[in-house]
């Protein structure tokens, strides 16, 4: 049997914030990861010389070799941990893992985690296509011309075909979102729309319409990670790490082991045994949304419903505001925002949120545990976060 | 060879070189383990199956079938524009393994999951020759 991450209880997050997102023009992906940064010390209530532990991911438009460096420079902090995520996704909760070992093993006591990009400013649609189509492999899928969008549309289209799941099931995804976004004031689309809108959508990679793909935004998020001795000194309720997990089957979608069942499942089985906890316990879900059909797969694999159900699931209304398990509360990346490889972060932040009661209009209510994944490469690396308030300790 | 400048063409490495010069010659070959049998793709220093290092470029049937598919509207860059709609598919090959290919020689509208397909090259270079997957002839 596979060792038990034992990192249990022994890291919360005491600091949390975003920036407003959206189109930014007036700043830049390194301003904006400052300014994330700031936001979320303030929020912990401590000020930057008590940080003694640095992760960043890196920018595509504004990258730095040394990135996470190059902001601990900026800011005129000199910690002793001190790391950038590469890519997004998954990465952002392995990076997390990470700061949390960090902290459990002494190296470090306060991990400020703070990420940032410009999609929807820095670049040209042109430049944001063909930065994030890279992620394809050079020599045997880029030279074809396919799109993050055409890579991700193969996946939904074995998803349909192996399990019947319809398009109207994937647009509800999109409905999902919309109708948290509407009760968030700073989501970037707040408009409502329908399952029709969605499908008269331009097509983009059939079948996957516009409005299956989620936005391309300027915004930064970050937290501050201490440990569960510290976390009582901080003016906010903890919010503490129960659960982590991470999964990895492929990098490029032509190597996948399976087209319709992900690495969620182990990311899922890790960070639920580590937790100790079932789906049932799980009070509100954040579930890394770039297309519309990952989220199909993800609920499935998590757990979260049977395998090949997971339309059926979201059309039935189980994870609308008052369903059973309430998905995606501040939008997610198809209505709130997505800069790239910060994406997962504003996951984590509305999950602190929610657990904290800060969800406003759009607050679950007791929401005592909350669970984020977050997958990077093309349905390739994956990680979740299982999240609780004091009293599930 | 017109209609392909600026699109992305592969970069061979000493480890692709063969691969990439087959392709130049209309002629399509993928690995094979001389220990355990096994095919795979894209090519490797070692079997992923059993580990040998007796990895072997052999010739391919360059017969498959389409495992699934999706045609693009909107092209990744402008190289591309002219091209859409294009389907881009991964195919599995008569030998086992997948690969990510553009479907071509047929509308759009008709291709399916299953599809037979087999290998067409298209030359986008004096040096790069992209295999393609077309309707199978039968």
């Amino acid at each position: 049997m596979e060792q038990v991450n034992t990192l249990r209880g022994k890291t919360a997050i005491v600091g949390s914030a975003d920036t407003q997102v959206g189109k930014l023009p007036h700043t830049s992906a390194t301003e904006l990861c400052v300014e994330a940064a700031m936001l979320a010390l303030e929020d912990a209530g401590i000020g930057k010389d008590q940080v003694d532990g640095l992760v960043t991911c890196q920018s595509m438009t504004e990258p730095h070799m040394y990135h996470a460096e190059a902001m601990a420079e900026y800011m005129q902090v000199f910690p002793r941990y001190c790391v950038t995520a590469n890519a997004g996704g998954g990465t952002t909760f392995s990076a997390l893992q990470n700061a949390a070992s960090a902290i459990a093993t002494g190296v470090c006591n306060t991990v400020l985690v703070s990420m940032a990009d410009c999609l929807r400013t820095g670049l040209t649609r042109d430049q944001a296509m063909a930065m994030q189509s890279s992620t394809g492999h050079p020599q045997f899928e880029i030279p074809y011309g396919p799109t993050v969008p055409a890579y991700y549309a193969l996946i939904a289209r074995a998803h349909m075909e192996r399990y019947g799941t319809t398009p109207e099931q994937m647009a509800a995804v999109a409905v999902n979102g919309r109708n948290y976004a509407a009760l968030n004031p700073c989501a970037q689309m707040r408009e409502p729309i329908s399952i029709e809108d969605v499908l008269a959508s331009r097509m983009i990679a059939d079948p996957l319409h516009l409005l299956d793909c989620s936005l391309v935004s300027d915004g930064g998020a970050a937290v501050v990670l201490t440990s569960a001795e510290r976390a009582g000194d901080f003016p906010k309720d903890p919010v503490y790490v129960l659960g982590f997990g991470e999964g990895h089957g492929h990098e490029h979608i032509s190597q996948a082991r399976s087209l319709t069942t992900s690495a969620a499942v182990e990311s899922g089985r890790r960070a639920f045994r580590m937790a100790g906890m079932g789906t049932g316990e799980i009070d509100v879900a954040q579930i890394y949304d770039c297309f519309t059909p990952v989220v199909l797969i993800e609920l499935e694999d998590l757990g979260f419903c049977a395998k090949g159900e997971g339309g059926a699931f979201v059309a039935s209304g189980q994870t609308a505001i008052n369903g059973p398990l309430p998905m995606n509360t501040n939008g997610g990346l198809l209505s709130h925002c997505h800069p790239g490889n910060p994406g997962s972060m504003f996951g984590l932040t509305e999950a602190v949120a929610q657990l904290r009661g800060e969800g406003g209009q759009r607050q679950v209510s007791d929401a005592e545990t909350a669970l984020v994944h977050g997958q990077g490469g093309i349905m390739s690396s994956h990680a979740t976060v299982i999240l609780g308030k004091e009293q599930v300790l | 060879m017109s209609g392909h400048a600026g699109k992305f063409l592969p970069r061979s490495h000493p480890g692709t070189q063969a691969y990439w010069d087959a392709c130049r010659r209309h002629e399509f070959i993928i690995q094979q383990c001389g220990d355990c049998g096994t095919h795979q793709f894209y090519p490797r220093i070692f079997c992923t199956s059993c580990a040998s290092s007796a990895v072997a470029w052999v010739p391919a049937s360059g017969h498959g079938k389409v495992l699934t598919w999706t045609v693009l509207q909107r092209a990744v860059s402008s190289a591309y524009a002219a091209d859409t709609p294009y389907i881009i598919a991964l195919i599995e090959l008569r030998e086992g393994p997948v690969l990510m290919s553009k479907v071509c020689g047929c509308e759009a509208g008709s291709v399916y999951t299953g599809m037979p397909v087999e290998v067409s090259f298209e030359d986008w270079s004096d040096e790069i020759s992209m295999p393609v997957f077309v309707v199978a002839s039968g």
